[in-house]
């Protein structure tokens, strides 16, 4: 077969723009946004299973004679406004209203810990096998939740490297994949910290 | 004037290398090499207890197929042992193959903290609150009068009570252990690109043209993460392929295969192994365990 110059540069060329068309990445992006969905889903299923321990932790309490009413009613108060947004899946490419969505449940998750604290103060509660198992559960929830947030944030930057990064931000711009906004490390260590309680204080 | 100049430069350093230290003391504790289902960093086992804990936690594996391992650290370094016991889960991947059934028991020997990481495929089997009655009941009594080994022990055949209640898969027939590790999915849309190439190149080149489209898949295909035989297989496919449907539409522009059949070794052809086994007596981690913060901590 006889082989020209022009021939091979076809050959090449035909070559190299099928490659630039897997290699722009579209596919890394799908996968990356899908990642970045099923990560936010676990956060969200995470979140309700906390929602869902909180009654059962704040009965059994309420049944503990002189409990701190104030820790009490902040759970509680915490749990309904974290409840009160809607979190759909529109919520995660929505900065604000991501950081407003966060801050909430990072506002339930202080005043659950500082509840397991108070807690420590009444030998009753830290008797009653009932109660010894839902702590057991909330920390397992709080842990995953944890969890689930690194995850999110993980999956969340591997996203955005490829949308940003160059040559895929072309394709990136072509097909109308936009960076998201991610969960904030500053939340995640104010949500670490255990309270500080003052058992001396009066009720 | 010079004096003062060095006097500050010195003062800088100071700061300099007392910054260095301080990220070095925040820095994470490593990760441990994964050497066996008991892991002790601190000595606390003497080597029989090693040697008996061992011997427990092969017993469950092969019965069970369940990968469980022990580990012991002096201290975390401040990291909360939860967080330390889900990187090292999540690192070694412990738990079979597509049962991903791991568990791992982390004390903390200095910080007198216990946790137990349960893999999410048997939080099912071992729930928060069993793992946590595990180290109230068994793990912290023993621990509190320094009987490690005995405590480690009892949570062991606690742990594969639960793990016989479970139903898991017998070891040997696990679902993942003849996946192939790719899905239809994944290769159909660049079996048929190649096809259309192949087609075009061919009316372009002859079976030359098929060659380069066979090549040109195979090396996208690998380009995408699949693995380089099965990029060679999939180019290969494509090279067959378009010869067939060339031949089936008639003998009318038949142009040869001459250029095309030398090609389809340089697809990129070969097995490039892909095995994992480590033979002989040896512990190595099955790679299908994902822990998602289940299980629970204690102290004594």
């Amino acid at each position: 077969m006889k082989f020209s110059l022009a021939k091979f540069f076809g050959i090449a060329a035909i070559a190299l723009s099928s490659l630039a068309m897997t290699g722009c990445g579209y596919n890394s992006m799908v996968s990356g946004d899908e990642g970045v969905k099923s990560a936010w889903a676990e956060i969200l299923n995470q979140y309700q299973r906390r929602a869902d321990l909180i009654p059962n932790i704040v009965n059994t309490v309420k049944g503990e004679a002189n409990f701190e009413q104030e820790t009490l009613t902040k759970v509680i108060e915490a749990r309904s406004k974290a409840t009160s947004i809607q979190a759909t899946p529109e919520l995660a490419n929505n900065p604000e209203a991501l950081a407003k969505f966060s801050k909430a449940q990072g506002e339930v998750s202080s005043a659950l810990s500082r509840l397991l604290v108070v807690t420590e103060n009444y030998p009753n509660l830290k008797a009653n096998q009932g109660f010894q198992d839902l702590r057991a559960q909330l920390e397992g929830t709080e842990n995953r939740i944890g969890i689930a947030r690194k995850r999110y944030i993980d999956a969340v930057k591997e996203y955005n490297v490829t949308v940003r990064s160059f040559p895929t931000n072309l394709m990136a711009m072509v097909t109308g994949f936009k960076e998201k906004p991610s969960l904030t490390v500053e939340n995640e260590a104010a949500i670490k910290v255990a309270p500080t309680v003052d058992f001396n204080k009066k009720p | 004037m010079n004096r003062l100049l060095l006097v500050l430069f010195a003062k800088v350093l100071a700061v300099l290398v007392m910054l260095t230290s301080m990220v070095q003391a925040q820095s994470l504790l490593p990760v441990p090499a994964l050497t066996g289902q008991v892991i002790d960093q601190t000595n606390t086992l003497s080597a029989a207890d090693k040697a008996s804990l061992s011997k427990t936690l092969a017993a469950i594996a092969q019965q069970r197929g369940s990968q469980v391992v022990v580990l012991l650290v002096a201290s975390t370094q401040g990291e909360p042992i939860e967080d330390f016991a889900n990187r090292v889960a999540n690192t070694w991947k412990i738990g079979r193959k597509g049962v991903g059934d791991g568990l791992l028991l982390v004390a903390a020997i200095q910080d007198r903290k216990v946790h137990i990481e349960v893999a999410r495929n048997l939080e099912g089997a071992i729930p928060d609150v069993t793992a946590k009655r595990i180290i109230r009941e068994s793990i912290a009594p023993a621990f509190k009068q320094g009987r490690y080994a005995q405590g480690i022990d009892a949570a062991l055949v606690r742990i594969d009570e639960r793990l016989a209640l479970e139903n898991l898969p017998v070891p040997g027939s696990e679902p993942g252990a003849q996946e192939l590790g790719f899905s239809i999915e994944d290769v159909l849309p660049l079996l048929i690109f190649g096809i259309i190439a192949a087609t075009v190149l061919r009316g372009m080149f002859g079976g030359f043209g098929s060659g380069i489209a066979a090549v040109g898949t195979g090396v996208i295909a690998w380009n995408t993460g699949l693995a380089l035989a099965l990029a060679g297989g999939l180019g290969f496919a494509v090279l067959i392929l378009s010869i067939i449907f060339s031949s089936m539409r008639g003998a009318g522009n038949y142009r040869g295969y001459g250029g095309g059949i030398s090609f389809p070794n340089s697809g990129g052809g070969g097995f490039g192994g892909s095995g994992g086994f480590s033979g002989g007596g040896g512990f190595s981690s099955g790679g299908g365990g994902d822990f998602g913060g289940g299980g629970a901590s204690g102290d004594w």
